[in-house]
């Protein structure tokens, strides 16, 4: 089942390349993974999806938890949480097509961003359905160049990181 | 007061307690090889090689209890050393590793000797550090200590560019070290351990199955009161051998691949199975799925990764073992009454059929080819009354040695059992030696591992470290040639080493003494004399070559399905006298 994993870590150099150790280390799958600094520069926020059985997340919360540059973590599926990603897609517009972009990123309540003679640039953020949505939608006219910023996920409520002694108690 | 970098590492080993230095020079560590050759508080041990050195610093380690130090230069030194770190991190040896760096200017630039050692090292280190200006160095060597030696232990790398081991800085040791993202736990859930306290009274078939957790803890104390309160019989693995003393009548002896008989029906008949700082290691469990299929599995162990990783665990503690233990034996002896004797009698009797049924054996005929049990065997009896430390590499030699090699106290066995590394045995004991001067260090070695580091005999002698080194020497790589006899029909592929160097010459051109037994009656003296020589000696046993290592669960196998001798088509082969005898040994080596 797909987790998005939210690491508190050090804001230093080499904490990202550990991170990314660990999971092609031991094998741990990366589906998308988004980092930049918080309110607080000495640390960086990361969003971490990934896919697993209950044991395998339970792994991988653990070993992130063991990275000593790793101050939090949260497995936002614990709890409710709100997630988001950003794409910017680069589409190829002849004059024919141009309206045709526009009702397209009007229905997405997208952004065109950069516009030339040739090309409009479209901003969309949403849930990777969304994204895939309106992809799907702006093939045909032709999409030069696409980036995607993984998804960002925050919880609703505050939540409590996951602690080290586990959860799971005696079975009687 | 400005010290320049080198100043300051030395300063802040001196802090730490540091007495011994297994090192090898280069380039950009030479300001701190210069400096360390001008003071006394600090012994560098100068090693042939930096694998040597790091397996050093793990024995001094094992042994003593406290981070073993090396120091290596940069590019190959460090190469050299990642087995050693790989080695530690496997086994959770607290390790310091100070590697050379080119200077800081010249980092990333592909610089004579460079190497991303901080890269390399990554994923064989618990953490690593690379010291950009000299004003970090000493709170990041205080950090790294902190780090080797709390928790889990394991190695840690400091890797200090030349530059910053040539500049200035005040000097000032931090007093403590506060790390946000660590913060190891010591103290176990308190209902928890009431849970486990609840299920070991109510268990019929507990067994207890301790490993290295204990010994790094030191725990053996509060693990033997728990024993005789329970009546708990004890399994221990490779790594926990002598965390419980191997005598007592409780201690069923090594558990596992090469386990006895006893050890491995128990846990897989138990109906609660108490691990105490023992990571359920492929070597121990065999097939997962079928691992202690009736028990209840207590698991107290200080990493929660440990837990749940390959078992169900149905009471999980994440704690230190002592602290966890010593709680534990506070609500048991309130709890426990005086009858567990009686209590646990009907499974004594079926522990003691299996014991009686199966007990560890091997033949050993008065005018044939020495076997290496019997080496072990005599060896143990010869020194048990010394305390000796014991160190093995990694074969047949090794499950011998965990088998015969009976240890009464911790910290007096150094093997390398996550990572299996031939050639760890030898250095190993030299750091132990290098620690405890005044005592007897043993290493049983193989003739194809002792190979591996033999350069190190250099050391031993220039550095006065009187390692007794006995070789059971099969000409084999003889663990490789019993599974080749037992899964691959027989054909020896890369396997026989078909001559081995005259060991006894080759002590005696490193200006050790060499010493062989080649028959039975010889035996005796011949250790004797090896334990009396002041000196480093090795000991050339020329062994039965196709001796195997019995009992056996081939690997993926369940614990209870025990290969217990050679099976019937081998025992013919061998018979038929296909093979070589040890006889045509001193033919071989004077040819
Ligand atoms: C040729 C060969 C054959 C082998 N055959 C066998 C065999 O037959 N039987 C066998 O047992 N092994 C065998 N091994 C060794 C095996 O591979 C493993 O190394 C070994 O089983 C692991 O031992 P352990 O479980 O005690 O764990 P260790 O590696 O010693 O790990 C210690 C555990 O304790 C925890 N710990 C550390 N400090 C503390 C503390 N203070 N408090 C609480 N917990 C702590 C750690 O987190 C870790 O989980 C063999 C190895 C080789 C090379
Ligand atoms: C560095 C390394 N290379 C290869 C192996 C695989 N291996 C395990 S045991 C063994 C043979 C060891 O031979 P020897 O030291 O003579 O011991 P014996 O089994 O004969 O007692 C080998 C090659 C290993 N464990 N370590
Ligand atoms: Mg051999």
């Amino acid at each position: 089942m797909e987790h998005i994993i939210s690491v508190t870590v050090e804001n230093k150099f080499g904490v990202l390349s550990r991170v990314a150790g660990l999971f092609s280390g031991r094998g741990f799958n990366i589906e998308s993974l988004s980092v930049a600094p918080t309110l607080d520069p000495s640390m960086s926020q990361m969003t971490i999806v990934t896919s697993g059985d209950e044991r395998i997340i339970e792994q991988i919360v653990k070993h992130l938890n063991k990275l000593i540059d790793v101050i939090k973590v949260v497995d936002l599926n614990e709890t409710e949480f709100v997630s988001r990603e950003t794409a910017i897609i680069k589409v190829h517009t002849k004059d024919a097509d141009r309206a045709e972009a526009l009702r397209i990123v009007d229905i997405f309540r997208a952004n065109v961003i950069d516009s030339t003679t040739s090309t409009y640039t479209i901003e969309v953020s949403g849930d990777p359905k969304k994204i895939e949505a309106i992809i799907n939608l702006l093939q045909p006219l032709g999409i030069k160049d696409l980036v995607r910023t993984g998804r960002v996920a925050v919880a609703r409520e505050p939540v409590r990181p996951v602690s080290v002694q586990t959860k799971k108690v005696a079975r009687e | 007061m400005k010290l320049t970098g080198a100043q300051i590492f030395i300063e802040c080993l001196k802090r730490e307690g540091v007495k011994t230095v297994f090192a090898l020079p280069g380039g950009v560590v030479l300001k701190i090889f210069d400096t360390l050759h001008q003071q006394k508080d600090i012994e560098i041990i100068l090693t042939r090689h930096e694998q040597g050195a790091g397996h050093m610093a793990e024995g001094y380690a094992k042994a003593t209890g406290k981070a073993g130090v090396c120091l290596v230069t940069s590019g190959p030194g460090m190469t050299n050393v990642i087995t050693a770190l790989a080695d530690a991190y496997m086994d959770s040896v607290p390790l310091v590793c100070f590697s050379g760096q080119v200077p800081t200017s010249l980092i990333g630039n592909d610089a004579f000797q460079e190497a991303d050692n901080v890269g390399l090292s990554r994923p064989c280190t618990k953490y690593n550090f690379l010291v950009k200006d000299v004003n970090d160095l000493a709170a990041t060597i205080k950090e790294a200590f902190y780090i080797a030696t709390t928790g889990r232990p394991g190695p840690v790398l400091v890797d200090i560019p030349k530059d910053v081991s040539m500049a200035e800085a005040e000097f000032s040791y931090p007093n403590s070290v506060s790390i946000r993202g660590y913060n190891p736990t010591y103290e176990g859930n308190k209902w928890q351990i009431k849970q486990a306290a609840e299920a070991i009274t109510k268990a019929r078939k507990p067994i207890l199955y301790v490993g290295g957790g204990v010994v790094f803890s030191g725990a053996s104390q509060e693990l033997l009161e728990l024993a005789e309160m329970t009546q708990i019989p004890v399994d221990m693995t490779l790594m926990g051998l002598g965390a419980f003393p191997g005598e007592h009548p409780l201690s069923l002896g090594m558990m596992g691949m090469h386990g006895t008989y006893e050890a491995n029906m128990a846990v897989h008949y138990s109906d609660l199975v108490i691990a105490v700082g023992s990571r359920f290691d492929d070597r121990v469990t065999g097939k997962v799925s079928e691992f202690c299929p009736h028990a209840k599995v207590i698991h107290i162990d200080i990493d929660p990764t440990s837990i749940r990783k390959n078992i169900h665990v149905d009471v999980p503690i994440v704690g230190d073992c002592k602290t966890v233990l010593r709680e534990l034996n506070q609500i048991l002896r309130a709890t426990v009454n005086g009858e567990q004797k009686e209590l646990r009698k009907p499974w004594w009797n079926q522990i003691q059929a299996w014991r009686q049924a199966h007990p560890l054996t091997y033949q050993q005929e008065k005018d044939g080819p020495i076997k290496p049990q019997q080496v072990v065997k005599r060896l143990y009896e010869l020194t048990k009354d010394r305390d000796p430390i014991v160190s093995t590499d990694v074969g047949q030699h090794q499950m011998w040695a965990a088998q015969y090699f009976k240890l009464a106290k911790p910290n007096r066995w150094l093997t390398s059992g996550g990572l299996g590394t031939m050639g760890f045995g030898f250095p190993a004991a030299m750091g132990a030696q290098a620690a405890f001067r005044n005592r007897l260090v043993l290493c049983i070695a193989g003739d194809g591992s002792i190979q591996m580091n033999m350069q190190e005999m250099a050391t031993a002698v220039v550095s006065k470290l009187p390692v007794k080194i006995i070789i059971l020497n099969n000409r084999f790589h003889g663990m490789v040639r019993q599974w080749q006899d037992l899964f691959y029909s027989g054909r020896y592929a890369s396997s026989d080493l078909e001559n081995t160097p005259d060991f006894v010459k080759l002590a005696e051109a490193y200006g050790a003494v060499g010493l062989r037994a080649d028959k039975v009656a010889d035996l005796d003296s011949v250790l004797r004399k090896a334990i009396e020589t002041e000196g480093p000696v090795i000991v050339d046993i020329p062994t039965y070559r196709f001796e195997n290592c019995y009992p056996m669960i081939p690997a993926g196998g369940c614990n209870h399905e025990m290969i217990l001798e050679d099976p019937p088509e081998l025992k013919q082969k061998q018979a038929g006298g296909k093979n070589v005898t040890p006889e045509d040994k001193d033919t071989v080596l004077t040819a």
